[in-house]
């Protein structure tokens, strides 16, 4: 009996299953497979293989690598074993690490090397994958680091190596890396590793790319520590250093930027996650059903007193109890209704995605034509989570701003030079973006009529010689990713700087009159001094500048100048007395002007001059010249010195800095050349009047003092003067004020500060980045003294840092206010209006930087991320205890704020609707530094109190955070809030936090590809995101919302006809409809429509969708796809069903009607239900549409004709046969259908109609609002907004939709829209509240 | 067709994007087609469901399903049908006694006869139907327990017939017609006496064919051999089903086309029923030409009583209905009808109210602009 049982269901099952299953996988997964899948796969490697620049996931790519270091093995050399050997000696402190990465840890010498290499000890290129701990490395210029390299040996004499870190942080600035101290061997020797005899111990591989520390213990036992300044971190890439040499610390896996990668997160859209436990209904309702069939069953049999002879017994003649029976109908049962279990959904999903992502790729607004690339979609499965996005987090560098500083304006002793001729460029330069070529040939015809003078000339000549070079790089054709990279570093347009007319003359003149001027000449001097010096740029040479560079470079003569010159200052200087220079060094000349020494060197390279005399013209103006030169040269000296500035360049960390130099030099002003020890500055006017200053001390910028300081000694007065540049804030407190000054010097003092600080106001509203310039002279006492205060705070070791500031805060005073400037970092084009209309779409925008905080908010001011009239507050502190009493504080002032602006929120709400709207009050910004939200994201408590915080906050900017912390906070704020996050950014600092959002977004084209490569969707402009999620997001996720609600209903809706028969079937899992029409039915007829309606149906149009980004907040609010939806839905499908089966039931009782020709109406009435169900929902009919439902329909009738008329005898029991025809004759079938579909769908309809008419949603009155407007206006309307302007008819659905008395008439009239807000006259400077 | 064209598109994408910057091949820009398809600008309808723009649909609605009501009401009203049961459940019933004899080949058929007086002449054609209630002809395992390939005249199926005969497969040989459903096959008999008043009585003609679909007659059931005359030789080799009193080749000998397979009581019982309740046509009493078919009297129904039904609670029935062109008696469609006409001529002016009230919103949507 067990065995009967047995064998009858797996029979069963098999039967049945085999059927559904060799249908469903033979052409659900056939389709499912071959398209999808080698769709995907074809993208998914075309992309993988043809775009990935470089490997940055490892040692595993094989063939693509054709770029390899250099590299030397010493396996068969005593170094290795050296290094093993200290290994083997423990130390305490830290703990060997220096292993064989574990994977190939057993065997070490694993490829092996020609033998004949290993007998010539030269270096030999090898792919990254091979590289292991314990390797000698080469690295050339522009080569990327294969691994974590300790750097032993550069070519460059001073033992430094500039690393481009682009890839790590986003900086594409160059940073400074040393030779391990003491380790240098002279510059000018190879490097022989086989000298190497050394032992290495380093900490164990950790992902701090900030901290490094070791030791090399020499043979002679002498031990030389090292910090991060020695590591070559892997990902970087080595910029104008001919080659650097390194051991190997930690490769492959352990390299800190490795550990720095989060790895990979499954992503699946929140809408499927929603879905997924709404399948989980369906399981149980269609549980509940195989229930009450399988009771059903038991009960009907138990009827019976004797058998009937419509009870068939089992082959033996035997009937089974009816429990028994009852139990297997439930099996049954599954069968019959695991339609409900929506398979075909995930199926249908997957097509609809594959759909949208194609019209996202072809969408033209999204395509950049600079670099000729479209939106990628890379992620097929998250289309609609583009449209419930509710915190975007940005990164600043590169993806708000294109990471260009450009002077703008600045103001000296009080006077206001607005630079207009500079800004009139870079409008222009801003329109002509496009075609860089003819900004060029505009420059070049303009430039000689403004400026007859020199420097005027030497911009000219700056273009031509360093325009052509990026100009092709930027220009069409020979984009690749190669070009691409070299974008990011700041075009010379940029850079350049076209003097203010009155400025300069001023300058010139001062210039001229020399020291009989008074007090404000000199005053002038000193201003462009500091800008020229008080920094800690970087200056190279153009030749040196990124280019990839094939073999051995062209030297060139000014390179081999600088060479010289270096090597000369290095005689001179040596890096650890820098007092004893000052001493030594004895200066002949008195006059404070007057050239240096090194002029001669210069001078001595007379071919680059004789290129460069064309240039000259009429040089009249040179005339006082003190340097002791040959007068023959005099003509030629304005056009060599152009030249000379032609091949300076200048690598800053902060790239408003280098604007600031570039400034200085458009005054003539140059910053030539930059050692530890000293800086040459070439001053205008005079030809080659060079002057050098001994550097006596650099404070470092910090963000407490906020400012940074230079101490030089003047060449030839031998003044020690400090130059300060900083924050308004942290200058104009130290100002000094003499007790012994005259009243009329004290009101002008006064009279400068005052209007300097106007000045400075200005520039903030206009978000320019504002620094203030002073000097102080410094006795030469009160140096020495400070000086001792110094050295002792260098030499400590606890609290180093305190007291290294504490020390540069002392000399910070009584300063001399000389002037101050305005910068702009350049925005991408339309990212305030991006991010306006991402707030106004109820998204919450953060960003987060590794930058300086100041930096940050000045940005975040000029993206409009912060507002003058908001609240913002800043936390920064090193202190745990403190971080958590300010973030309490914090907190609880925020609270009582809210609490404030929500009672007066709703006083005003009490007086009338409309009278208080959200955007006049003042809202919160919160600005936190790394350090803080480190320590913030320690502890639980203190994480949910700075998420509490975050949430009152309209923007929140999180500065100076790691890789690391950006995906922390990420994943803190999408886990403690659960909202959908969008992480967008530009550079490999940001993959973490792509990784880690739900939604992430790559900026291509700027930083290499590794935010490309780790995102969802990669678009090549910030401003992209606007139409990406207010209108494809918005279209993707309603669209899929109806299709998934719509493809529930349809499941239950035709499953249920099948379980209404079971009443009338003695729950004997009869079908009704013959059993191919119903896979078809699921299959053919109904499946294009569904799917139709996920790709191609238009709610509201794009044009729409941008002009009311209030529209996006439909999806945030996951409108579209709720679980009432959902609910409804069903409940819409068990009517339908309960009519379409209960209509022809009462119309066929009783008669002679066959079972399948029973179910033959029903099966028709329920396509049209479904059909025209649909019909409702779509909102746009195009070709598209009518094309697909027609064609459902006819397909239906087409197939069930054909079917009806071949099948005679071919598919027992239901023997379709005739019986579609039959039907067809008969007037009753027709009757039936037309009944049946109109009391179907009357509520639906009705309810549709009434809530429209009554309660119209957001969407409708948009709809209603779009059709006001002829289409072809929209399309206008869409071209403008696309481009800059605000759209003109904006429509305020906020007021739209507002819970109004119903027969005041809600929408404005079209003609007059509701005026956009006009922003009120902001105060003057922001409130920063630091409680 | 979607996937497809994405596919390639995709791909020319990616071939330019490779070979651009390496290759000195022609550089495709990757600018997507500015066209009204993939920018999703196609001209489009835009419906928009308010109370203003679909109340004609309703009044539309209303205006026509009404009267289509009254014209099925009245059709269905003017079908003539008559029902009688004939079970004999009740002792009083003439077939009482039949009824408790519920052997399947019993060997002496029981007889009654149930007297019937027709009020209303019946006009043109009568057709004869007997009805089974609570007979689940639609239960699963009955439905497919059937051989279609060895009814449609296979030489193969008939002496081996299919797996979904089990049980009444072989019953020592092969059974012609295998299955459940022909096994069970309705076997009364039922004669139409017309008395006259007089006393004498006339059997009315009853036409056994034009029962059936032309296409199952002709098609889809086809006897063994083809138009072979020798029914029994054609059927040689195979056994009655259990419960049949005669072979399939013995249901009408009679009439040749009329016999075995494409007997049209045995197509019309094979058709099963949809619900449990049905009635099955069993004959045709086609119309005189002076008078009425059947003319108002009295009548004898004269029943071969055999077919059990006791066991399941079942009852029998014959009915005597003219037929119109929709079908048999049924006033349900025809009150559907003109029920659902109402309730949308109802709701239209519920709607014409609704637009009047809060309609203003939604009239600048019409405004012309």
């Amino acid at each position: 009996m067990c065995l009967q049982t047995v064998i009858y269901l797996s029979i069963y099952l098999s039967i049945y299953l085999s059927i559904y299953l060799s249908i469903y996988l033979s052409i659900y997964l056939s389709i499912y497979l071959s398209i999808y899948l080698s769709i995907y796969l074809s993208i998914y490697l075309s992309i993988y293989l043809s775009i990935y620049p470089y490997p940055h996931t490892p040692l595993c790519r094989p063939a693509k690598i054709s770029k390899c270091s250099y590299l030397m093995r010493c396996s068969a050399h005593p170094c290795l074993d050296r290094i093993d050997s200290g290994l083997s000696i423990d130390n305490d402190l830290l703990p060997p690490s220096l292993l064989p990465p574990p994977l190939h840890s057993p065997a070490l010498p694993s490829p092996p090397l020609p033998p004949p290499l290993r007998r010539e000890m030269g270096f030999v290129e090898r792919r990254w994958r091979d590289v292991r701990v314990g390797d000698f490395v080469k690295v050339v210029s522009n080569e990327v680091i294969p691994a974590d390299i300790l750097l032993l040996h550069t070519s460059d004499p001073n033992g430094v190596c500039l690393i481009e870190t682009a890839n790590l942080d986003g900086e594409t600035n160059l940073k400074q890396r040393k030779v391990v101290p003491g380790f240098a061997a002279a510059p000018t020797s190879p490097f022989k590793p086989a000298a190497f005899k050394s032992t290495v111990v380093c900490e164990k591989p950790n992902n701090d790319l900030n901290h490094f520390s070791g030791y090399i213990e020499k043979p002679d036992k002498k031990k030389l520590g090292f910090g991060i300044d020695s590591l070559l971190l892997r990902g970087c890439t080595i910029r104008n250093t001919e080659e650097s040499s390194g051991i190997v610390v930690y490769a492959g896996h352990e390299t800190k930027s490795m550990l720095n990668n989060g790895g990979a997160r499954y992503k699946r859209s929140r809408l499927e996650r929603q879905m997924n436990i709404d399948v989980l209904f369906c399981v149980v309702l269609l549980f509940s059903m195989c229930l009450i069939g399988a009771i059903g069953h038991a009960l009907w049999l138990e009827t019976f007193s004797s058998i009937p002879p419509y009870l068939v017994a089992d082959s033996d003649g035997h009937f089974i109890p009816s429990t028994l029976a009852g139990f297997y109908m439930f099996f049954t049962m599954i069968i019959l209704l695991q339609v409900l279990i929506p398979i075909s959904l995930y199926v249908s999903i997957e097509l609809v995605k594959m759909g949208q992502v194609y019209f996202i790729t072809q969408d033209v607004d999204l395509y950049d034509e600079e670099t000729d690339t479209r939106v990628q979609c890379r992620a097929l499965n998250i289309t609609e989570d583009l449209g419930q996005v509710q915190y975007v987090f940005s990164d600043k560098t590169g993806t708000l701003t294109e990471n260009k500083m450009v002077f703008r304006r600045c103001t000296i002793m009080g006077t206001e030079y607005s630079h207009s001729e500079n800004a009139i460029r870079l409008a222009v330069l801003g329109e002509a973006d496009a075609s860089e070529d003819e900004v060029t040939l505009f420059q070049q015809q303009q430039q000689p009529s403004l400026f007859a003078g020199d420097p005027g000339e030497s911009i000219k000549r700056c273009h031509s010689t360093q325009v052509d070079v990026s100009g092709s790089q930027r220009s069409k054709v020979t984009t690749g990713s190669q070009a691409q990279s070299a974008l990011a570093f700041s075009s010379p347009l940029e850079t350049e700087v076209v003097p203010d007319r009155k400025l300069l003359q001023v300058v010139l003149g001062a210039e001229h009159q020399g020291e009989e001027s008074g007090l404000d000449r000199s005053l002038y001097l000193d201003f462009f001094v500091a800008l020229a010096i008080c920094n800690t740029v970087v200056v190279s040479t153009a030749t040196a500048q990124r280019q990839r560079v094939k073999g051995r470079r062209n030297s060139c003569a000014p390179r081999t100048f600088l060479g010289r010159l270096q090597g000369v200052l290095k005689k001179i200087a040596s890096p650890q007395s820098l007092f004893r220079i000052v001493k030594d060094k004895q200066e002949p000349l008195s006059d404070p002007f007057a050239a240096d020494e090194e002029c001669p060197d210069l001078s001595d390279t007379p071919t680059i001059y004789s290129t460069a005399v064309e240039g000259g013209g009429p040089k009249t103006r040179a005339r006082v010249t003190t340097a002791p030169r040959p007068a023959q040269r005099q003509g030629a000296e304005p056009g060599s010195a152009s030249l000379v500035d032609d091949d300076v360049c200048y690598e800053s960390q902060s790239p408003d800095e280098a604007a600031l130099v570039h400034a200085a030099r458009a005054y003539g002003f140059t910053l030539l050349e930059r050692t530890p020890d000293r800086v040459t500055v070439r001053l205008p006017g005079r030809g080659v009047a060079l002057l050098t200053y001994e550097v006596l001390d650099i404070l470092t910028f910090d963000s407490t003092r906020k400012r940074m300081s230079v101490l030089v000694r003047h060449p030839h007065t031998h003044e020690i003067i400090l130059y300060t540049k900083g924050a308004d804030s942290a200058v104009m407190e130290l100002l000094e004020e003499p007790a012994d000054e005259t009243v009329s010097q004290r009101e002008f003092r006064k009279g400068l500060s005052s209007s300097t600080q106007r000045h400075l106001d200005m520039y903030a509203r206009d978000g320019l980045r504002t620094l203030c310039f002073a000097k102080r002279v410094v006795g030469q006492k009160a140096y020495e003294e400070w000086s001792l205060l110094r050295q002792q705070a260098i030499a400590a070791i606890e609290n180093r840092a305190e007291l290294l500031m504490d020390t540069a805060a002392l000399l910070e005073t009584n300063l001399t206010l000389i002037g101050a400037t305005g910068i702009e970092d350049r925005l991408q084009d339309n990212v305030p209006e991006t991010i306006e209309a991402l707030r106004a779409a109820g998204m919450q925008v953060w960003v987060l930087t590794g930058d300086k905080p100041e930096t940050a908010v000045n940005i975040a001011y000029s993206c409009k991320l912060l507002d003058q009239r908001d609240l913002v507050f800043t936390l920064s502190t090193d202190n745990k205890a403190v971080c958590k009493s300010r973030l309490e504080g914090t907190l609880q002032e925020v609270r009582r704020y809210g609490s404030d602006t929500a009672f007066r929120g709703y006083a005003e709400g009490l007086r009338g609707p409309g009278a208080g709207s959200l955007g006049e009050d003042p809202t919160i910004g919160l600005v936190i530094d790394g350090r803080t939200l480190g320590l913030a994201l320690e502890e639980e408590d203190l994480r949910s109190k700075f998420v509490e915080l975050c949430r009152h906050c309209r923007s929140v900017l999180c500065c100076r955070v790691t890789p690391l912390q950006k995906s922390t906070v990420v994943k803190l704020v999408r886990e403690k809030l659960r909202v959908m996050t969008l992480a967008i950014g530009d550079g490999a600092n940001d993959v973490n936090m792509i990784q880690a959002a739900d939604v992430g977004i790559g900026i291509s084209g700027q930083e290499g590809m590794q935010a490309v490569m780790a995102s969802d969707f990669a678009i090549s402009r910030f401003k992209h995101l606007r139409k990406l999620l207010l209108v494809h997001g918005h279209w993707c996720y309603s669209r899929l919302s109806n299709m998934v609600i719509y493809f529930f209903y349809k499941n239950l809706a035709y499953v249920a006809l099948l379980f209404w028969y079971q009443f009338f079937c003695g729950f004997s899992g009869t079908t009704m409809i013959d059993y191919w029409l119903m896979i078809f039915f699921n299959l053919l007829f109904t499946s294009a429509p569904p799917i139709m309606h996920g790709v191609v149906d238009q709610d509201v149009s794009a044009a729409t969708l941008l002009s009311t980004p209030e529209l996006y907040k439909m999806g945030q609010h996951s409108e579209g796809y709720r679980r009432s939806a959902f609910w409804i839905g069903m409940v819409d499908a068990f009517y339908q069903s309960l009519v379409c089966f209960f209509i022809p039931y009462l119309t066929y009782r009783g008669s002679d009607i066959d079972i399948f020709a029973f179910g033959n109406p029903m099966n028709t009435v329920s396509l049209f239900t479904i059909i025209l169900h649909l019909a409702i929902e779509i909102n746009a009919w195009t070709v598209v549409h009518w094309v697909i439902m027609l064609g459902s329909v006819l397909a239906y009738f087409a197939v069930t004709l054909a079917y009806s008329a071949i099948c005679v005898s071919c598919n027992p029991p239901s023997d379709p046969y005739w019986i579609m025809q039959q039907q067809m004759a008969d007037p009753m079938f027709y009757l039936v259908c037309l009944i049946t579909v109109v009391v179907a769908l009357l509520p639906k309809y009705t309810v549709q109609v009434v809530r429209g008419t009554l309660r119209p949603s957001t969407l409708l009155y948009a709809k209603q609002l779009e059709r006001l407007l002829p289409r072809p206006q929209m399309e206008e309307q869409i071209r403008i907004d696309a481009s800059e302007a605000p759209p003109t008819p904006r429509f305020r659905l906020s007021d739209l939709s507002s819970p109004s008395p119903p027969d005041s008439p809600l929408p404005p009239p079209p003609t007059t829209p509701p005026p956009h807000p006009t922003p009120h006259p902001p105060p003057a400077t922001s409130r920063i509240v630091s409680p | 067709m979607m996937a497809s064209s994405y596919n390639a598109k995709e791909e020319d994408g990616h071939h330019s994007g490779a070979v651009g910057p390496g290759g000195p091949g022609a550089i495709k820009s990757k600018k997507p087609d500015n066209t009204a398809f993939k920018q999703q600008r196609l001209p489009a309808w835009q419906p928009i469901l308010t109370a203003g723009t679909v109340l004609p649909a309703f009044f539309v609605i209303g205006l026509i399903f009404i009267p289509i009501g009254i014209g099925l009401f009245v059709t269905s009203n003017n079908i003539k049908e008559f029902e009688i049961d004939y079970t004999g459940v009740e002792e009083s019933s003439p077939c009482h006694i039949c009824s408790q004899n519920y052997a399947w080949n019993n060997t002496n058929p029981c007889q009654c006869s149930i007297p019937f007086t027709l009020e209303q002449p019946f006009e043109s054609n009568v057709f004869m139907y007997y009805g089974l209630s609570n007979f689940y002809q639609n239960h699963r395992r009955y439905v497919k327990s059937r051989d279609d390939s060895q009814l449609n005249g296979d030489k193969n199926s008939l002496t081996n017939p299919s797996k979904e005969c089990e049980p009444y497969r072989t019953n020592g040989l092969p059974i012609a017609p295998c299955g459940a459903i022909a096994n069970s096959l309705f076997n009364d008999t039922l004669e139409l006496l017309y008395n006259f008043p007089n006393g004498t009585s006339i059997s009315i003609p009853l036409s056994k064919t034009g029962i059936a679909w032309w296409t199952d007659k002709h098609v889809k059931f086809r006897n063994p051999g083809g138009n072979n005359n020798n029914l029994s030789a054609a059927f040689a080799g195979t056994t009655k089903p259990v419960n049949w009193r005669k072979p399939v080749y013995e249901l009408d000998p009679s009439d040749p086309n009329n016999n075995g397979f494409i007997n049209e009581d045995f197509i019309v019982w094979m058709r099963t029923a949809a619900l449990p309740t049905f009635r099955k046509l069993y004959r045709i009493i086609h119309k005189n030409k002076d008078m009425p078919t059947l003319p108002p009297g009295n009548y004898t129904l004269n029943i071969t009583y055999n077919y059990p039904v006791l066991s399941f609670d079942g009852r029998k029935r014959m009915i005597l209905s003219t037929i119109s062109w929709m079908g048999g008696k049924n006033p349900f469609l025809g009150i559907a009808y003109i029920t659902v006409g109402s309730v949308c001529f109802f709701l239209g002016v519920v709607l014409l109210i609704i637009h009047h009230n809060y309609g203003s919103r939604s009239n600048n949507a019409d405004i012309p602009n």
